[in-house]
C-alpha cells in the first residue's frame, strides 16, 4: 500500500501546530498533530488543493505612478500563481483607474478576476 | 564633447595629484587633457584615504615626501582661499602610551623641526588630557601639531578640476590609457579608450596603475606595491569625540591606526596596513575591521563603535624605496612620472604640482603665464550650509532647492542638480553622494538612493537600468524581467 | 518666511500619522495638519503591495495601498485636515515650532500646541552591521528594493540572496520570485525565523526557497556588481564558526537585518529615548517626555500589524486634540512600565492614573524569545492586577494586554510586565 507522509504547517493562528498528514491512494487518510479543526481543515486543503492569493503590480501608463499594485479578487490554486504573476508582467494599463477596477478578467481560465489594490489618478491630475 | 586628438599636456590620472596638476599647468598657455579611466574623478587612493592635512614631521628628513609635505601644507593656505578648499586646522597629535613611545616623540619632533614643521611642541600627559579627555588614561604625552588638520579628499580634487577645466582644461572620464605611445625614445602620444590623443608631454599620475603606465612606455624604473588600509567611519550623532587627528607613535610600516574627525563631522577610524598584490582589491576583512577596532580602541578606549555607518578600504601606491617617484621617467623624453603618491599625498599635491611644472619647464616645455588665468571657483554653496534667507532666495529661484532628497544630510534636488550639471558633474550615484554627501548619513542611502538614481536617469537622459553606483559597470538596476522569461538555475 | 498656526501637527503621513490626524479631528482639534515627505500620504504601505493588513481593524485583509486608500479618502473627507506633501520636517523646536520646506512654498513656520510624530522607521545597513568585502552595486536594503520594484518598475538582480528573514525579508522572497528572479536562499542568524509563519510557508516553502536558519553572510564578494558571497553558520553567540565559510554566486544581496524607528527629530528636542525600543518614552495617551508632544506608530517602537499602528495613532491624536483644546489631566500621577523577566520591550513605558478616573491603558510588548505555554503578569507593588496564558509567544509577533479601569485603580507603584515563572 502506498503510503505518503506530508508536513503542514498551520498558519491560521499563532500555535503554528505542525501537522502530519497520511496519504493512501490519493485519498487523505490521517490528519496528526493539529490542535483544532481549523487547523485539520487547514492541512486537508493543503494537501488537496492549496490556494494562494496573488498580489503584483503591472504596469501603468499616464498614471502618478509607473505601476499599480493589483491583487487577485480570491485565491488561485498555489501551482498556478507564479505564472499569473507572469502573465500579469506583460500587461499593461491605463490610468486613471479606481481601487477595485479589473485590470485582468478570468486569470488564465482559473475564474478569477485580478483587480487594482489602489486608485491611481492620471500624471496630470493634481 | 569632442575629444582633443592633440594635446601639449596629457595628465593620466583624475586623483588629487593628476588635477592638482591640471590646476597648476591651466596658468599657461596649453592645451592640455587629463585622462581618467573611472566614470569619476578621485576614485582610486583619493577615494579612500585618512584625509588628513599632515604636518609633515613623519616623513624622513631630506625625503621628497618631507619637502612637498610641508610644502603642499603651506601652499593650501593659499589655494584654500581662493578654491574654497574644506580644510580644517584641527592639529593632530601623537600620542605616546609608553616611554619607548615618548623617546619617538622626541624623534618626531626633532625630525619636524628639521623638516621645517612650524609650531610643533611636546606636551605634559594633564596638557592632552585636557585637550582630549577620551584618550586612554595610558597616555603619558604627545606631539602637537598645529598646522595638522583634516580635509575633504573629493571636495579638494573636485575643486582643483573645476578650476582647471575652467582654465581651459579638457577632462575626460571613462577614458583609460592602454599604452603610452613612444618613437626614438620620445614621448609622442597616449592610446586610450576613446582614441589617440597626440601629446610631447606626459604627466604619469596614475596612482596604483603608474608603474603599469610606465612600464607601457618601457620604463621599468620603479614598481608600485599596493597596501590596502581599511577604515570603518562612525555616525556624526557620536560628535566630536576627538578634537583633532589621534596619531599612535608609528610603526615602520605605517603611521599607525589613527582616530580623527572628518570635515563632515563623522569620526573615522584606520588605516591598517597590509601589503596586496591584487591592485583591484578594495575589499575590508573582519580581521582588518577588527585590527583597527583594536588600534582605535588602544587609543580611545570609549570608541562607540556601534555606531559605525560604513567601512571601506583603499590602496597605497607605494613605491619601491617608499619615497614619492617625481622625476622625469628613466629612458623617455616627456614622460614625468609623479608616482608612488601614498601618505603625504593629499598635503603634498599643490607642492607635487609645483615640482612637476618645474620639471616640465626643465624638460623644454614653454611656459606662458595665461594673462587671463582665473585662480578662483565661483563659490558654490550647499543648501544646508546656507542661512534661511538665503535658502528662501535659492528656492525662489529655484524651487527645487525645497525638495529635500537626503534628510540624513539635508541635501536637497537643486543640490544634485547642481552636482551633476557643473563642469565634472557627477554622473554616478557615489558621485553624487561625495559631491553633496546624499547616501553619506545613517540610513546610507536606503531612502535618497533610489530618488537621486531617478534624479540621474532624467538628468543625464539614460534609462534607470544605465545608471551606475561607481565604476564603468557598476550599474544599479534591471528592466523587470519579461512575462514568459522565468530566471533558470542553470542561467 | 510664511508662518501658520495649528491646533494639532502630525510629522508623518503614513497609517500612524493619518490615524492621528483622523482622530484628532474627530476630537474637536479644529485644524489640524500633515506633513509628508513623499509625494503622497500612505507612507511605507504604499509599496507594501501584498496583503493581510487590516484583519483587526477592518476585518477583512486588505493591501497595503488598500488600507492606505481607505485612511487617504478618510483624511480627504475631513475639510479639518490640511496636508503638505512633498514637504520635509527640518526643524523642530520644544516650543512646538515646526520648520519645514518644500518646492512650492519653501521655508515655512508652523506652530501648534500640540505635535505628532509618526516618522516611521529606517532600515540597518549593511554599514552598521559590518559585513566585510567591497562594497559593490546589488547590495541594498530589503525595504529599498521593495520601493524601486514595487513602485519604480525596476528589479535589483535575478539570482538574489536574502539576510534576514523577518518579514520584510520574507515577503521580498516572494515578490523577487513572482518577478521572475530567482531567490537562491534566505540565511537568518538567529535559530528561528522572526517572521510570521504565514509568510514563511508562503513567501519560502512555497517556492521552495531554502531558509538556513544560524547562518550569515560574512563576506560580499565582486569589484563593480556583485558576484556572490561567503556565508557560515554561527554559534550561540552569532559569531560565525570558523570553517563552516561556504562561497555562493549571486547577483543581488538584500538585506533584511533590522529596523530603527527614525528618531533625529525626537533627539533634537531632547526627549526621553528608551534604549531598547529605540523610540520615545511614552505614556498610554502616546505623550512623551515633553509636554505637548506625543508620538505614534514605528517612530514608538517596531510594529508587525499595521492595525495597532492605526490604534496608537487614534490614541495620540485623540490626546494631542484634548491637549489643543486646553483639556489636560493635573491630577494624575505617573508611574513607570517596565519590561520584566523574559518580556523585552513594552510601550506605553509610562503610565498615568487619576483615581477618579482611570480609563483603561493597553500594553503592547514582546518577549525576548520564543516560549510556549506561559503566561504574562502585570503587577504593580508586588500585587499582580493582570495575568494571561499564552499558549505560544514569540519576539516577531507583539502582544496587547489590556488593563481595564478597576485594574489601574490597584496601580500603587512601578508597574511590571513579565512572564510568570
Amino acid at each position: 500500500m502506498e503510503q505518503e507522509k506530508r508536513a503542514v504547517r498551520c498558519i491560521v493562528c499563532p500555535l503554528s501546530c505542525l501537522g502530519e498528514v497520511t496519504i493512501e491512494k490519493g485519498e487523505i487518510t490521517i490528519i496528526k498533530n493539529m490542535t483544532c479543526r481549523r487547523g485539520e481543515l487547514y492541512a486537508r486543503e493543503e494537501v488537496v488543493a492549496p490556494r494562494r492569493m496573488l498580489t503584483t503590480t503591472v504596469r501603468i501608463i499616464g498614471g502618478e505612478l509607473p505601476l499599480l499594485p493589483v491583487v487577485s479578487e480570491g485565491v488561485l490554486p498555489k501551482d498556478k500563481v507564479l505564472a499569473c504573476a507572469r502573465h500579469l508582467a506583460d500587461i499593461v494599463v491605463h490610468a486613471p483607474i479606481k481601487e477595485g477596477d479589473v485590470v485582468c478578467r478570468d486569470i488564465l481560465g482559473l475564474g478569477v478576476n485580478i483587480v487594482a489594490s489602489r486608485s491611481m489618478a492620471g500624471a496630470d491630475i493634481e | 564633447m569632442p575629444m582633443r586628438k592633440k594635446a601639449d599636456v596629457v595628465i593620466i590620472g583624475g586623483g588629487i595629484v593628476g588635477t592638482a596638476v591640471a590646476r597648476e599647468l591651466a596658468r599657461f598657455k596649453l592645451d592640455i587633457t587629463l585622462v581618467e579611466q573611472h566614470p569619476d574623478l578621485s576614485m582610486g587612493t583619493t577615494k579612500a584615504n585618512s584625509a588628513i592635512l599632515h604636518a609633515g614631521f613623519d616623513a624622513a628628513v631630506g625625503t621628497l615626501k618631507a619637502k612637498l609635505n610641508v610644502r603642499g601644507n603651506e601652499l593650501y593656505r593659499a589655494w584654500q582661499e581662493e578654491l574654497g578648499l574644506d580644510i580644517k586646522l584641527i592639529g593632530s597629535l601623537v600620542v605616546a602610551t609608553d616611554e619607548e613611545g615618548l623617546l619617538v616623540l622626541e624623534q618626531l619632533h626633532e625630525r619636524g623641526r628639521q623638516n621645517g614643521v612650524p609650531g610643533l611642541v611636546l606636551l605634559s600627559r594633564e596638557a592632552v588630557l585636557e585637550r582630549e579627555p577620551h584618550l586612554t588614561p595610558a597616555t603619558l604625552g604627545a606631539l602637537f601639531a598645529p598646522t595638522g588638520g583634516i580635509m575633504d579628499p573629493f571636495g579638494v580634487t573636485l575643486a582643483f578640476a573645476e578650476n582647471a577645466v575652467r582654465n581651459g582644461v579638457e577632462v575626460l572620464t571613462e577614458c583609460k590609457v592602454e599604452q603610452v605611445e613612444v618613437s626614438d625614445d620620445e614621448v609622442v602620444g597616449v592610446h586610450t579608450s576613446q582614441g589617440f590623443i597626440e601629446a610631447r608631454y606626459i604627466i604619469n599620475a596614475a596612482g596604483v596603475h603608474a608603474d603599469d603606465i610606465s612600464r607601457s612606455a618601457n620604463d621599468h624604473s620603479f614598481a608600485i606595491h599596493p597596501r590596502k588600509g581599511e577604515y570603518m567611519l562612525l555616525d556624526k550623532s557620536v560628535g566630536n569625540f576627538v578634537r583633532s587627528v589621534i596619531f599612535p607613535t608609528p610603526s615602520k610600516v605605517s603611521k599607525g591606526i589613527v582616530i580623527a574627525p572628518t570635515v563632515h563631522h563623522n569620526t573615522f577610524v584606520g588605516p591598517n596596513a597590509l601589503a596586496i598584490d591584487d591592485k583591484e582589491d578594495l575589499s575590508t576583512t573582519a580581521e582588518g575591521l577588527a585590527a583597527i577596532v583594536a588600534g582605535a580602541k588602544s587609543l580611545v578606549p570609549g570608541v562607540p563603535l556601534n555606531a559605525a555607518i560604513t567601512q571601506f578600504a583603499g590602496l597605497r601606491a607605494v613605491a619601491d624605496g617608499d619615497d614619492f617617484v617625481i622625476r622625469p621617467a628613466t629612458g623617455v623624453r616627456g614622460l614625468i612620472h609623479a608616482a608612488g603618491i601614498q601618505s603625504p599625498g593629499l598635503t603634498a599635491a599643490p607642492a607635487i604640482a609645483e615640482m612637476v611644472v618645474d620639471i616640465l619647464r626643465s624638460e623644454g616645455l614653454s611656459l606662458h603665464a595665461k594673462i587671463d588665468f582665473c585662480p578662483e571657483n565661483p563659490a558654490r554653496a550647499l543648501f544646508r550650509d546656507q542661512e534661511a534667507p538665503e535658502k528662501q532666495k535659492l528656492i525662489a529661484e529655484n524651487p527645487l532647492y525645497g525638495r529635500v532628497i537626503c534628510r540624513c544630510e539635508m541635501v536637497t534636488e537643486g543640490d544634485i542638480l547642481d552636482a551633476i550639471h557643473r563642469p565634472c558633474g557627477a554622473r554616478t550615484l557615489d558621485g553624487v553622494k561625495r559631491r553633496t554627501r546624499a547616501g553619506m548619513g545613517r540610513c546610507q542611502g536606503g531612502f535618497c538612493g533610489p530618488r537621486v538614481t531617478s534624479i540621474l536617469s532624467r538628468e543625464l537622459k539614460i534609462p534607470i537600468p544605465a545608471v551606475r553606483k561607481d565604476t564603468a559597470g557598476s550599474f544599479l538596476f534591471f528592466d523587470k524581467i519579461r512575462g514568459t522569461h522565468e530566471v533558470k538555475d542553470h542561467e | 518666511m510664511n508662518e501658520k498656526h495649528y491646533d494639532v501637527v502630525v510629522i508623518g503621513g503614513g497609517p500612524a500619522g493619518l490615524a492621528a490626524a483622523l482622530s484628532a479631528s474627530e476630537q474637536g482639534a479644529a485644524r489640524v495638519l500633515v506633513i509628508e515627505r513623499d509625494r503622497e500620504l500612505g507612507g511605507i504601505l504604499q509599496q507594501c503591495i501584498h496583503n493581510g493588513f487590516g484583519l483587526h481593524r477592518f476585518d477583512t485583509e486588505l493591501t497595503g495601498p488598500g488600507y492606505a486608500e481607505r485612511y487617504i479618502k478618510m483624511v480627504k473627507a475631513t475639510p479639518s485636515i490640511d496636508v503638505l506633501l512633498d514637504t520635509m520636517v527640518v526643524d523642530l523646536m520644544p516650543d512646538k515650532t515646526v520648520l519645514a520646506i518644500n518646492s512650492v512654498e519653501g521655508l515655512q513656520k508652523i506652530t501648534c500646541p500640540a505635535i505628532v510624530l509618526a516618522m516611521g522607521c529606517r532600515e540597518r545597513t549593511r554599514g552598521a552591521i559590518r559585513i566585510p568585502g567591497t562594497r559593490p552595486a546589488g547590495v541594498l536594503t530589503a525595504g529599498a528594493a521593495q520601493r524601486m520594484v514595487n513602485m519604480e518598475g525596476y528589479i535589483p538582480g535575478k539570482k538574489v540572496v536574502i539576510l534576514g528573514s523577518g518579514d520584510i525579508g520574507l515577503i521580498m522572497a516572494r515578490r523577487m520570485t513572482l518577478e521572475g528572479a530567482k531567490v537562491l536562499a534566505v540565511f537568518e542568524i538567529m535559530p528561528h525565523s522572526s517572521g510570521l509563519t504565514r509568510n514563511v510557508v508562503q513567501c519560502l516553502e512555497d517556492f521552495n526557497i531554502p531558509l538556513h536558519l544560524s547562518h550569515t553572510v560574512t563576506a560580499i564578494h565582486g569589484r563593480e556588481r556583485i558576484t556572490g558571497l561567503t556565508y557560515a553558520a554561527v554559534d550561540e553567540n552569532l559569531r560565525p564558526l570558523p570553517g563552516t565559510e561556504k562561497y555562493l554566486a549571486c547577483d543581488c544581496l538584500l538585506l533584511s537585518v533590522g529596523l530603527i524607528p527614525e528618531n533625529e527629530l525626537s533627539r533634537e528636542i531632547g526627549l526621553n529615548m528608551d534604549a531598547l525600543t529605540g523610540g520615545p518614552v511614552v505614556n498610554q495617551e502616546r505623550e512623551t517626555s515633553l509636554p505637548g508632544f506625543f508620538a505614534a506608530g514605528n517612530v514608538v517602537h517596531v510594529h508587525d500589524l499595521v492595525d495597532f499602528v492605526s490604534e496608537e495613532g487614534d490614541i495620540a491624536g485623540r490626546f494631542a486634540a484634548h491637549l489643543a483644546q486646553g483639556q489636560t489631566n493635573v491630577g494624575a500621577q505617573e508611574f513607570s512600565v517596565t519590561p520584566g523577566h523574559g518580556v523585552r520591550t513594552v510601550v506605553p513605558q509610562k503610565i498615568k492614573i487619576d483615581v477618579k478616573d482611570p480609563g483603561t491603558a493597553k500594553l503592547y510588548l514582546r518577549v525576548a524569545e520564543p516560549q510556549r505555554k506561559i503566561t504574562l503578569s502585570v503587577s504593580s507593588g508586588g500585587m499582580t492586577l493582570l495575568e494571561k496564558r499564552f499558549p505560544v509567544a514569540k519576539p516577531g509577533e507583539m502582544i496587547v494586554l489590556e488593563l481595564d479601569a478597576s485594574q489601574l485603580e490597584k496601580v500603587v507603584g512601578d508597574v511590571i510586565v513579565e512572564i510568570k515563572r
